[in-house]
Protein backbone atom coordinates (compact mmCIF):
# COMPACT_ATOMS: atom_id res chain seq x y z
CA UNK A 1 0.00 0.00 0.00
CA UNK A 2 2.55 2.17 1.33
CA UNK A 3 4.49 1.53 -2.61
CA UNK A 4 0.95 3.28 -4.49
CA UNK A 5 0.81 6.50 -2.36
CA UNK A 6 4.13 7.00 -2.27
CA UNK A 7 4.49 6.80 -5.80
CA UNK A 8 1.38 8.89 -5.76
CA UNK A 9 3.48 11.13 -3.77
CA UNK A 10 5.85 11.73 -6.02
CA UNK A 11 3.51 11.75 -8.79
CA UNK A 12 2.11 15.23 -7.13
CA UNK A 13 5.96 16.29 -6.64
CA UNK A 14 6.56 16.30 -10.60
CA UNK A 15 3.52 17.38 -11.90
CA UNK A 16 3.98 20.40 -9.33
CA UNK A 17 7.56 20.64 -11.56
CA UNK A 18 5.54 20.47 -14.36
CA UNK A 19 3.13 23.23 -13.67
CA UNK A 20 5.84 25.88 -12.24
CA UNK A 21 8.33 25.21 -15.12
CA UNK A 22 6.26 24.63 -17.99
CA UNK A 23 8.95 25.39 -20.25
CA UNK A 24 9.87 22.03 -20.29
CA UNK A 25 6.77 20.75 -21.67
CA UNK A 26 6.48 23.05 -24.46
CA UNK A 27 10.06 22.18 -25.72
CA UNK A 28 8.43 18.66 -26.18
CA UNK A 29 6.19 19.83 -28.23
CA UNK A 30 7.60 22.67 -30.00
CA UNK A 31 10.08 20.27 -32.36
CA UNK A 32 7.23 17.85 -33.77
CA UNK A 33 4.82 21.02 -34.10
CA UNK A 34 8.27 22.11 -36.57
CA UNK A 35 8.66 19.67 -38.46
CA UNK A 36 4.91 19.07 -39.05
CA UNK A 37 4.48 22.58 -40.32
CA UNK A 38 7.75 22.06 -42.28
CA UNK A 39 7.02 18.81 -43.56
CA UNK A 40 3.26 19.58 -44.83
CA UNK A 41 3.95 23.29 -45.48
CA UNK A 42 7.49 22.96 -47.71
CA UNK A 43 7.57 19.39 -48.46
CA UNK A 44 4.09 18.39 -48.64
CA UNK A 45 2.76 18.57 -51.80
CA UNK A 46 6.08 16.77 -53.44
CA UNK A 47 6.13 14.08 -51.22
CA UNK A 48 1.94 13.57 -50.89
CA UNK A 49 2.36 13.63 -54.64
CA UNK A 50 5.21 10.17 -54.14
CA UNK A 51 2.57 8.78 -52.20
CA UNK A 52 0.72 7.91 -55.60
CA UNK A 53 -2.93 7.82 -56.32
CA UNK A 54 -2.91 11.94 -57.48
CA UNK A 55 -2.16 12.86 -53.43
CA UNK A 56 -1.42 16.24 -52.46
CA UNK A 57 -0.57 18.10 -49.29
CA UNK A 58 -3.69 16.94 -47.44
CA UNK A 59 -2.68 13.48 -48.28
CA UNK A 60 0.18 14.01 -46.64
CA UNK A 61 -1.08 15.37 -43.58
CA UNK A 62 -2.49 12.19 -42.85
CA UNK A 63 0.08 9.91 -43.85
CA UNK A 64 2.71 12.27 -41.36
CA UNK A 65 0.39 12.89 -38.45
CA UNK A 66 1.20 9.52 -37.23
CA UNK A 67 4.66 10.21 -37.62
CA UNK A 68 4.41 13.16 -35.88
CA UNK A 69 2.70 11.63 -32.87
CA UNK A 70 5.50 9.21 -32.39
CA UNK A 71 8.22 12.19 -32.69
CA UNK A 72 6.04 13.95 -30.09
CA UNK A 73 6.37 10.28 -27.75
CA UNK A 74 10.32 10.38 -28.64
CA UNK A 75 11.00 13.97 -27.99
CA UNK A 76 9.26 13.74 -24.33
CA UNK A 77 11.30 10.67 -23.49
CA UNK A 78 14.60 13.04 -24.20
CA UNK A 79 12.88 15.61 -21.92
CA UNK A 80 12.06 12.50 -19.18
CA UNK A 81 15.95 11.37 -19.56
CA UNK A 82 16.83 14.93 -18.75
CA UNK A 83 14.11 15.25 -15.98
CA UNK A 84 15.59 12.19 -13.78
CA UNK A 85 19.43 13.39 -14.68
CA UNK A 86 18.57 16.67 -12.98
CA UNK A 87 16.26 15.03 -10.29
CA UNK A 88 19.06 13.17 -9.11
CA UNK A 89 21.72 15.95 -9.06
CA UNK A 90 19.31 17.68 -5.89
CA UNK A 91 19.74 16.86 -2.82
CA UNK A 92 16.26 16.11 -2.35
CA UNK A 93 16.75 12.87 -3.45
CA UNK A 94 19.34 12.16 -1.32
CA UNK A 95 16.71 12.72 1.45
CA UNK A 96 14.40 10.43 0.03
CA UNK A 97 16.89 7.77 0.08
CA UNK A 98 17.57 7.87 3.87
CA UNK A 99 13.79 7.78 4.42
CA UNK A 100 11.37 4.51 5.30
CA UNK A 101 10.00 4.70 1.84
CA UNK A 102 9.23 2.26 -1.25
CA UNK A 103 12.20 2.46 -3.00
CA UNK A 104 10.68 2.13 -6.24
CA UNK A 105 8.53 5.36 -5.88
CA UNK A 106 10.98 8.18 -7.03
CA UNK A 107 11.44 6.61 -10.44
CA UNK A 108 7.33 5.55 -10.41
CA UNK A 109 6.51 9.35 -9.79
CA UNK A 110 8.51 10.28 -12.50
CA UNK A 111 7.88 8.00 -14.81
CA UNK A 112 3.58 8.39 -14.09
CA UNK A 113 4.53 12.23 -14.51
CA UNK A 114 6.36 12.11 -17.28
CA UNK A 115 3.40 9.87 -18.75
CA UNK A 116 0.81 12.71 -18.48
CA UNK A 117 3.46 15.38 -20.18
CA UNK A 118 3.76 13.11 -23.08
CA UNK A 119 0.24 12.47 -23.59
CA UNK A 120 -0.66 15.86 -23.22
CA UNK A 121 1.73 16.85 -25.68
CA UNK A 122 0.36 14.20 -28.08
CA UNK A 123 -2.97 15.78 -27.14
CA UNK A 124 -1.45 19.11 -28.31
CA UNK A 125 0.31 17.57 -31.49
CA UNK A 126 -3.04 16.09 -32.68
CA UNK A 127 -5.28 18.97 -32.37
CA UNK A 128 -3.13 21.08 -34.16
CA UNK A 129 -3.00 18.71 -36.91
CA UNK A 130 -6.87 18.61 -36.88
CA UNK A 131 -6.50 22.58 -37.03
CA UNK A 132 -4.19 22.17 -40.50
CA UNK A 133 -7.07 19.80 -41.62
CA UNK A 134 -6.04 16.08 -40.56
CA UNK A 135 -9.47 14.11 -40.28
CA UNK A 136 -9.25 10.50 -39.18
CA UNK A 137 -11.64 8.05 -41.37
CA UNK A 138 -12.55 5.63 -37.90
CA UNK A 139 -14.32 5.81 -34.70
CA UNK A 140 -14.34 6.25 -31.26
CA UNK A 141 -13.48 2.37 -30.40
CA UNK A 142 -10.45 2.75 -32.65
CA UNK A 143 -9.36 5.89 -31.08
CA UNK A 144 -9.38 4.21 -27.68
CA UNK A 145 -7.39 1.29 -29.12
CA UNK A 146 -5.02 4.00 -30.65
CA UNK A 147 -4.64 5.27 -27.32
CA UNK A 148 -4.79 2.45 -25.26
CA UNK A 149 -1.21 1.06 -27.65
CA UNK A 150 -0.02 4.43 -27.76
CA UNK A 151 -0.13 4.53 -24.05
CA UNK A 152 1.47 1.45 -23.33
CA UNK A 153 4.29 2.37 -26.04
CA UNK A 154 4.89 5.95 -23.86
CA UNK A 155 5.34 3.66 -20.65
CA UNK A 156 7.91 1.49 -22.09
CA UNK A 157 10.03 4.52 -23.69
CA UNK A 158 9.50 6.71 -20.26
CA UNK A 159 11.02 3.66 -18.27
CA UNK A 160 13.95 3.55 -20.39
CA UNK A 161 14.33 7.02 -20.71
CA UNK A 162 14.16 7.12 -16.86
CA UNK A 163 17.05 4.68 -16.72
CA UNK A 164 19.08 6.89 -19.16
CA UNK A 165 18.61 9.71 -16.48
CA UNK A 166 19.52 7.33 -14.17
CA UNK A 167 22.45 6.21 -16.13
CA UNK A 168 24.15 9.26 -16.89
CA UNK A 169 26.83 10.79 -14.79
CA UNK A 170 25.60 14.09 -15.76
CA UNK A 171 22.80 16.32 -16.87
CA UNK A 172 24.73 17.09 -20.05
CA UNK A 173 25.69 13.69 -21.35
CA UNK A 174 21.74 12.92 -20.21
CA UNK A 175 20.84 15.69 -22.40
CA UNK A 176 22.93 13.74 -25.35
CA UNK A 177 21.91 10.05 -24.96
CA UNK A 178 18.45 9.67 -26.09
CA UNK A 179 18.72 11.69 -29.01
CA UNK A 180 18.85 9.39 -31.55
CA UNK A 181 15.76 8.44 -30.22
CA UNK A 182 13.84 11.67 -32.29
CA UNK A 183 15.51 10.57 -35.40
CA UNK A 184 14.08 6.91 -35.34
CA UNK A 185 10.41 8.36 -37.10
CA UNK A 186 12.43 9.46 -39.39
CA UNK A 187 14.10 6.27 -39.94
CA UNK A 188 10.95 4.55 -39.95
CA UNK A 189 7.51 5.03 -41.94
CA UNK A 190 7.21 8.03 -40.20
CA UNK A 191 7.69 10.48 -43.20
CA UNK A 192 7.94 8.41 -46.23
CA UNK A 193 6.86 4.75 -46.48
CA UNK A 194 9.98 2.50 -45.93
CA UNK A 195 9.49 0.73 -49.54
CA UNK A 196 10.94 4.03 -50.94
CA UNK A 197 14.21 3.27 -48.85
CA UNK A 198 17.24 1.51 -49.82
CA UNK A 199 18.24 -1.67 -48.87
CA UNK A 200 19.73 -2.18 -45.91
CA UNK A 201 17.86 1.24 -44.43
CA UNK A 202 14.72 -0.06 -45.24
CA UNK A 203 15.34 -3.37 -43.27
CA UNK A 204 16.22 -1.20 -40.52
CA UNK A 205 13.29 0.89 -40.76
CA UNK A 206 10.90 -2.08 -41.01
CA UNK A 207 12.42 -3.81 -38.20
CA UNK A 208 12.64 -0.82 -35.63
CA UNK A 209 9.74 -0.44 -32.69
CA UNK A 210 8.62 3.00 -33.93
CA UNK A 211 7.71 1.69 -37.62
CA UNK A 212 4.90 -0.71 -36.25
CA UNK A 213 3.72 1.98 -33.86
CA UNK A 214 3.12 4.14 -36.55
CA UNK A 215 1.55 1.76 -38.92
CA UNK A 216 -0.64 0.25 -36.46
CA UNK A 217 -2.18 4.51 -35.76
CA UNK A 218 -2.35 5.07 -39.19
CA UNK A 219 -4.80 2.20 -39.28
CA UNK A 220 -6.87 2.83 -36.31
CA UNK A 221 -6.89 6.44 -37.43
CA UNK A 222 -7.30 6.25 -41.10
CA UNK A 223 -8.07 2.85 -42.26
CA UNK A 224 -5.15 1.10 -43.40
CA UNK A 225 -4.65 -1.85 -43.20
CA UNK A 226 -3.51 -3.35 -39.70
CA UNK A 227 -1.70 -6.58 -40.62
CA UNK A 228 0.46 -7.32 -37.52
CA UNK A 229 1.34 -4.00 -36.97
CA UNK A 230 -0.73 -4.17 -33.39
CA UNK A 231 1.06 -7.41 -32.33
CA UNK A 232 4.36 -6.31 -33.18
CA UNK A 233 3.70 -2.54 -31.32
CA UNK A 234 2.56 -4.39 -28.55
CA UNK A 235 5.64 -6.86 -28.24
CA UNK A 236 8.15 -4.09 -28.72
CA UNK A 237 6.58 -2.02 -26.01
CA UNK A 238 6.15 -4.84 -23.22
CA UNK A 239 9.82 -5.61 -24.53
CA UNK A 240 11.11 -1.80 -23.62
CA UNK A 241 9.27 -0.93 -20.51
CA UNK A 242 10.39 -4.58 -18.83
CA UNK A 243 14.08 -3.74 -19.40
CA UNK A 244 13.68 -0.08 -18.64
CA UNK A 245 11.66 -0.54 -15.66
CA UNK A 246 14.55 -3.40 -14.95
CA UNK A 247 17.20 -1.18 -15.59
CA UNK A 248 15.80 1.44 -13.90
CA UNK A 249 15.52 -0.05 -10.46
CA UNK A 250 18.73 -1.40 -10.32
CA UNK A 251 20.51 1.91 -10.92
CA UNK A 252 18.46 3.42 -8.50
CA UNK A 253 19.36 0.84 -6.15
CA UNK A 254 23.12 1.38 -6.18
CA UNK A 255 24.69 3.56 -4.26
CA UNK A 256 24.23 7.19 -5.48
CA UNK A 257 27.79 8.49 -7.48
CA UNK A 258 27.18 12.06 -6.28
CA UNK B 1 22.90 -2.12 24.85
CA UNK B 2 19.17 -0.53 24.25
CA UNK B 3 20.57 3.06 25.38
CA UNK B 4 23.13 2.85 22.51
CA UNK B 5 21.95 5.31 19.58
CA UNK B 6 24.73 4.18 17.66
CA UNK B 7 27.34 1.66 17.98
CA UNK B 8 29.83 0.91 14.83
CA UNK B 9 32.68 -1.14 14.98
CA UNK B 10 35.11 -1.78 12.72
CA UNK B 11 33.57 0.59 9.89
CA UNK B 12 35.19 0.30 6.51
CA UNK B 13 34.77 2.29 3.17
CA UNK B 14 37.36 2.69 0.74
CA UNK B 15 36.36 4.32 -2.85
CA UNK B 16 38.72 2.05 -5.42
CA UNK B 17 42.15 2.61 -4.02
CA UNK B 18 41.57 5.10 -1.84
CA UNK B 19 40.71 4.23 2.05
CA UNK B 20 38.63 6.53 3.36
CA UNK B 21 37.52 5.16 6.80
CA UNK B 22 39.81 2.80 7.30
CA UNK B 23 37.98 0.55 10.80
CA UNK B 24 36.57 3.56 13.23
CA UNK B 25 34.72 2.31 15.90
CA UNK B 26 31.86 4.38 17.68
CA UNK B 27 29.63 4.39 20.22
CA UNK B 28 26.77 6.86 20.79
CA UNK B 29 24.32 6.81 23.53
CA UNK B 30 21.01 7.61 23.30
CA UNK B 31 19.69 11.65 23.86
CA UNK B 32 23.64 13.42 23.68
CA UNK B 33 24.75 15.33 20.86
CA UNK B 34 27.58 13.52 19.08
CA UNK B 35 30.01 15.64 17.41
CA UNK B 36 33.03 13.99 14.45
CA UNK B 37 35.28 16.58 14.01
CA UNK B 38 38.05 16.59 11.10
CA UNK B 39 39.70 18.32 8.29
CA UNK B 40 37.99 18.65 4.76
CA UNK B 41 38.24 15.00 3.35
CA UNK B 42 39.03 13.26 6.56
CA UNK B 43 35.65 10.97 5.71
CA UNK B 44 32.74 12.56 7.97
CA UNK B 45 30.48 13.13 5.04
CA UNK B 46 31.06 9.15 4.02
CA UNK B 47 30.63 8.45 8.07
CA UNK B 48 27.66 10.54 7.71
CA UNK B 49 26.50 8.53 4.38
CA UNK B 50 26.67 5.32 5.50
CA UNK B 51 25.26 5.42 9.05
CA UNK B 52 22.37 7.07 7.32
CA UNK B 53 21.92 3.97 4.95
CA UNK B 54 22.74 6.04 1.40
CA UNK B 55 25.61 4.09 0.55
CA UNK B 56 27.20 1.08 2.09
CA UNK B 57 30.08 0.25 3.65
CA UNK B 58 32.79 -1.92 2.55
CA UNK B 59 33.20 -3.61 5.98
CA UNK B 60 32.01 -3.22 9.54
CA UNK B 61 29.00 -4.24 11.94
CA UNK B 62 26.54 -1.01 12.63
CA UNK B 63 23.70 -0.47 14.72
CA UNK B 64 21.38 2.44 14.43
CA UNK B 65 18.78 2.80 16.64
CA UNK B 66 19.18 -0.71 17.88
CA UNK B 67 18.45 -1.88 14.14
CA UNK B 68 21.22 -3.66 11.81
CA UNK B 69 22.34 -1.17 9.09
CA UNK B 70 21.77 -3.38 6.15
CA UNK B 71 20.04 -6.15 7.04
CA UNK B 72 17.08 -3.96 8.37
CA UNK B 73 17.88 -0.83 6.21
CA UNK B 74 13.99 0.38 6.43
CA UNK B 75 13.69 0.11 10.07
CA UNK B 76 16.86 2.36 10.17
CA UNK B 77 15.73 4.95 8.11
CA UNK B 78 12.46 5.13 10.12
CA UNK B 79 14.05 6.56 13.08
CA UNK B 80 16.38 8.61 11.26
CA UNK B 81 16.69 12.44 9.96
CA UNK B 82 19.12 13.41 7.73
CA UNK B 83 19.78 17.10 7.67
CA UNK B 84 23.28 16.74 4.68
CA UNK B 85 26.19 19.21 3.70
CA UNK B 86 24.08 20.09 0.37
CA UNK B 87 20.42 21.38 0.96
CA UNK B 88 18.12 18.76 0.91
CA UNK B 89 15.16 20.98 0.10
CA UNK B 90 12.92 20.94 -3.21
CA UNK B 91 13.41 24.11 -4.78
CA UNK B 92 10.52 24.36 -7.27
CA UNK B 93 8.25 23.85 -4.55
CA UNK B 94 7.33 26.24 -1.58
CA UNK B 95 8.17 26.13 1.86
CA UNK B 96 4.87 24.47 3.47
CA UNK B 97 5.26 22.75 0.14
CA UNK B 98 8.01 20.62 0.75
CA UNK B 99 7.35 19.83 4.69
CA UNK B 100 3.52 18.53 3.46
CA UNK B 101 5.53 16.54 1.10
CA UNK B 102 7.65 15.14 3.95
CA UNK B 103 4.44 14.50 6.11
CA UNK B 104 2.99 12.51 3.18
CA UNK B 105 5.65 10.15 2.75
CA UNK B 106 5.64 9.70 6.64
CA UNK B 107 1.86 9.11 6.39
CA UNK B 108 0.76 11.80 8.61
CA UNK B 109 -2.95 12.16 6.46
CA UNK B 110 -3.84 15.43 5.11
CA UNK B 111 -5.28 17.14 8.30
CA UNK B 112 -2.34 15.62 10.31
CA UNK B 113 0.12 17.29 7.51
CA UNK B 114 -1.05 20.70 7.32
CA UNK B 115 -0.68 20.63 10.98
CA UNK B 116 2.65 19.35 11.64
CA UNK B 117 3.69 21.59 8.40
CA UNK B 118 2.11 25.02 10.02
CA UNK B 119 3.79 23.82 13.54
CA UNK B 120 7.20 23.53 12.31
CA UNK B 121 6.45 26.42 9.66
CA UNK B 122 6.11 28.70 13.38
CA UNK B 123 8.55 26.77 15.07
CA UNK B 124 11.67 27.74 12.47
CA UNK B 125 10.28 31.09 12.01
CA UNK B 126 8.77 30.34 8.19
CA UNK B 127 5.36 31.02 8.18
CA UNK B 128 5.81 34.68 6.35
CA UNK B 129 7.87 32.74 3.83
CA UNK B 130 5.72 29.62 3.90
CA UNK B 131 4.26 30.32 0.17
CA UNK B 132 7.41 31.38 -1.34
CA UNK B 133 9.38 28.94 -3.64
CA UNK B 134 12.49 27.32 -1.59
CA UNK B 135 14.64 28.64 -3.95
CA UNK B 136 13.88 31.83 -3.64
CA UNK B 137 14.93 31.18 0.24
CA UNK B 138 17.94 32.73 1.71
CA UNK B 139 20.61 30.35 3.17
CA UNK B 140 19.86 30.33 6.73
CA UNK B 141 16.15 29.95 5.64
CA UNK B 142 16.97 27.43 3.40
CA UNK B 143 19.33 25.11 6.29
CA UNK B 144 15.80 26.00 8.61
CA UNK B 145 13.66 24.31 6.50
CA UNK B 146 16.01 21.69 5.64
CA UNK B 147 15.82 21.11 9.12
CA UNK B 148 12.46 21.43 9.70
CA UNK B 149 11.46 18.63 7.10
CA UNK B 150 13.54 16.37 8.51
CA UNK B 151 11.55 16.59 11.98
CA UNK B 152 8.21 16.01 10.07
CA UNK B 153 8.80 12.57 11.04
CA UNK B 154 9.92 12.84 14.24
CA UNK B 155 13.03 11.12 14.18
CA UNK B 156 14.98 9.58 17.06
CA UNK B 157 18.51 9.88 15.47
CA UNK B 158 19.42 12.99 13.53
CA UNK B 159 22.38 13.52 11.40
CA UNK B 160 23.45 17.09 10.68
CA UNK B 161 26.75 17.63 8.40
CA UNK B 162 28.27 20.36 8.75
CA UNK B 163 24.54 22.52 9.38
CA UNK B 164 26.34 25.41 9.78
CA UNK B 165 28.75 25.33 7.21
CA UNK B 166 28.18 29.04 5.62
CA UNK B 167 25.52 30.63 7.29
CA UNK B 168 26.67 33.99 8.83
CA UNK B 169 26.82 34.33 12.96
CA UNK B 170 23.75 35.01 13.48
CA UNK B 171 22.12 32.25 11.36
CA UNK B 172 24.72 29.67 13.02
CA UNK B 173 23.27 30.89 16.77
CA UNK B 174 19.52 30.26 15.44
CA UNK B 175 21.20 27.03 14.30
CA UNK B 176 22.83 25.82 17.72
CA UNK B 177 19.66 26.86 19.49
CA UNK B 178 17.14 25.13 17.86
CA UNK B 179 19.55 21.76 18.02
CA UNK B 180 20.04 22.54 21.78
CA UNK B 181 16.38 22.90 21.75
CA UNK B 182 16.06 19.46 19.95
CA UNK B 183 17.99 17.44 22.66
CA UNK B 184 16.27 18.83 25.50
CA UNK B 185 12.81 19.11 24.59
CA UNK B 186 12.68 15.37 22.55
CA UNK B 187 15.79 13.77 23.81
CA UNK B 188 17.02 12.72 20.34
CA UNK B 189 20.25 11.83 19.29
CA UNK B 190 21.99 14.14 17.47
CA UNK B 191 25.11 13.49 15.17
CA UNK B 192 27.01 16.65 13.81
CA UNK B 193 29.68 16.86 11.59
CA UNK B 194 31.88 20.22 11.71
CA UNK B 195 34.75 21.88 10.66
CA UNK B 196 33.86 24.60 13.33
CA UNK B 197 35.40 23.78 16.34
CA UNK B 198 33.36 25.99 18.57
CA UNK B 199 30.25 24.53 17.19
CA UNK B 200 31.49 21.29 18.43
CA UNK B 201 32.61 22.80 21.85
CA UNK B 202 28.83 24.78 22.33
CA UNK B 203 27.08 21.20 21.47
CA UNK B 204 28.60 18.08 21.72
CA UNK B 205 28.86 15.73 24.65
CA UNK B 206 31.31 13.63 23.04
CA UNK B 207 33.58 14.88 20.26
CA UNK B 208 35.54 12.51 17.95
CA UNK B 209 38.08 13.99 15.74
CA UNK B 210 38.80 12.08 12.33
CA UNK B 211 41.75 12.28 10.58
CA UNK B 212 42.73 10.15 7.52
CA UNK B 213 39.78 7.30 8.47
CA UNK B 214 40.60 6.85 11.70
CA UNK B 215 39.45 8.34 15.07
CA UNK B 216 42.42 10.02 16.58
CA UNK B 217 41.23 11.20 19.64
CA UNK B 218 37.53 10.74 21.28
CA UNK B 219 36.25 12.11 24.70
CA UNK B 220 34.54 15.37 26.02
CA UNK B 221 35.74 19.13 25.08
CA UNK B 222 37.47 19.06 28.55
CA UNK B 223 39.07 15.94 27.57
CA UNK B 224 40.45 16.73 24.47
CA UNK B 225 41.88 20.33 25.20
CA UNK B 226 43.44 18.41 28.34
CA UNK B 227 45.60 16.26 25.60
CA UNK B 228 47.20 19.15 24.55
CA UNK B 229 49.52 21.80 26.10
CA UNK B 230 47.73 24.36 28.55
CA UNK B 231 47.34 27.80 27.94
CA UNK B 232 50.30 30.31 27.59
CA UNK B 233 50.66 34.31 27.98
CA UNK B 234 52.38 35.13 24.58
CA UNK B 235 55.01 38.62 25.41
CA UNK B 236 56.30 40.58 22.65
CA UNK B 237 58.72 43.07 24.15
CA UNK B 238 59.82 46.66 24.01
CA UNK B 239 63.85 45.73 23.71
CA UNK B 240 65.93 42.64 23.28
CA UNK B 241 67.23 43.86 26.88
CA UNK B 242 63.95 42.89 28.57
CA UNK B 243 63.99 39.73 26.11
CA UNK B 244 66.86 38.44 27.03
CA UNK B 245 66.31 39.82 30.81
CA UNK B 246 62.63 37.87 30.67
CA UNK B 247 63.83 34.34 28.92
CA UNK B 248 66.71 34.25 31.87
CA UNK B 249 64.18 34.51 34.54
CA UNK B 250 60.78 32.85 33.22
CA UNK B 251 60.22 29.63 32.18
CA UNK B 252 59.09 29.58 28.15
CA UNK B 253 57.86 27.53 26.76
CA UNK B 254 58.35 29.07 23.03
CA UNK B 255 60.92 32.01 22.32
CA UNK B 256 61.50 33.95 19.46
CA UNK B 257 64.49 36.37 19.11
CA UNK B 258 63.40 37.96 15.83
CA UNK B 259 60.23 39.70 16.81
CA UNK B 260 60.91 39.58 20.92
CA UNK B 261 58.33 36.94 21.81
CA UNK B 262 57.93 34.66 24.71
CA UNK B 263 55.48 32.32 25.44
CA UNK B 264 55.07 31.04 29.35
CA UNK B 265 52.72 28.72 30.19
CA UNK B 266 49.65 30.05 32.06
CA UNK B 267 46.66 29.04 33.55
CA UNK B 268 45.08 32.27 32.21
CA UNK B 269 44.32 32.84 35.71
CA UNK B 270 43.99 36.92 37.11
CA UNK B 271 46.10 35.74 40.35
CA UNK B 272 48.95 34.48 38.09
CA UNK B 273 49.06 37.35 35.07
CA UNK B 274 49.59 39.62 37.93
CA UNK B 275 51.96 37.95 39.22
CA UNK B 276 53.46 38.05 36.08
CA UNK B 277 52.96 41.70 35.66
CA UNK B 278 53.88 42.75 38.95
CA UNK B 279 57.69 40.73 38.27
CA UNK B 280 58.02 42.50 35.21
CA UNK B 281 57.24 45.79 36.59
CA UNK B 282 60.05 45.00 39.41
CA UNK B 283 62.24 44.20 36.85
CA UNK B 284 61.44 47.10 34.41
CA UNK B 285 60.81 45.31 31.62
CA UNK B 286 58.51 47.24 29.02
CA UNK B 287 56.40 44.71 27.19
CA UNK B 288 54.69 46.45 24.02
CA UNK B 289 51.67 43.35 23.83
CA UNK B 290 50.26 40.71 26.06
CA UNK B 291 48.21 38.29 25.10
CA UNK B 292 46.54 35.50 27.06
CA UNK B 293 45.84 32.08 25.34
CA UNK B 294 43.81 29.55 26.66
CA UNK B 295 43.59 26.39 25.17
CA UNK B 296 40.55 25.61 22.87
CA UNK B 297 39.86 22.40 20.24
CA UNK B 298 41.83 24.46 17.78
CA UNK B 299 44.73 23.43 19.54
CA UNK B 300 43.21 19.55 20.26
CA UNK B 301 42.60 19.54 16.08
CA UNK B 302 45.60 21.13 15.04
CA UNK B 303 48.02 18.92 17.19
CA UNK B 304 46.27 15.80 16.55
CA UNK B 305 45.98 16.59 12.84
CA UNK B 306 49.67 17.74 12.68
CA UNK B 307 50.79 14.23 14.47
CA UNK B 308 49.68 12.18 11.76
CA UNK B 309 51.11 14.81 9.36
CA UNK B 310 54.04 14.33 10.62
CA UNK B 311 53.48 10.39 10.66
CA UNK B 312 53.36 9.52 7.12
Amino acid sequence: MNALSDSATMLRRNLRHMLRYPTLTLMIIGMPIVFLLLFVYVFGGTLGAGLGQAGGRADYLAYVTPGIILMTVASAATATTVTVATDMTEGIVARFRTMAISRASVPTGHVLGSMIQTLLGVAVVTGIAVLLGFRSTTGPVQWLAALGILALFVLGLTWLSAALGLVSPTVEIASNIPMPLMLLPLFGSGFVPTASMPGPLRWFAEHQPFTPLIETLRSLLLGTPLGNHATASICWSIGIALVGYLWARKLYSRDPAR
Amino acid sequence: MTDLAISATGLRKAYGEHLVLDGVDLDIAAGTVFSLLGPNGAGKTTMVKILSTLISADGGDVRVAGHHLTRDAQAVRAAIGVTGQYSAVDGLLTGEENLRLMADLHHLGRSGGRGRARELLEQFDLTEAARKPAATYSGGMRRRLDLAMTLVGDPRIIFLDEPTTGLDPRSRRTMWQIIRGLVADHGVTIFLTTQYLEEADQLADRIAVLNQGSLVAQGSAEELKRLVPGGHVSLRFADPRGFVAAAQALRSTYSDEETLTLHVPSDGGVRSLRALLDWLDSASITVDELTVHTPDLDDVFLALTQEREAAR
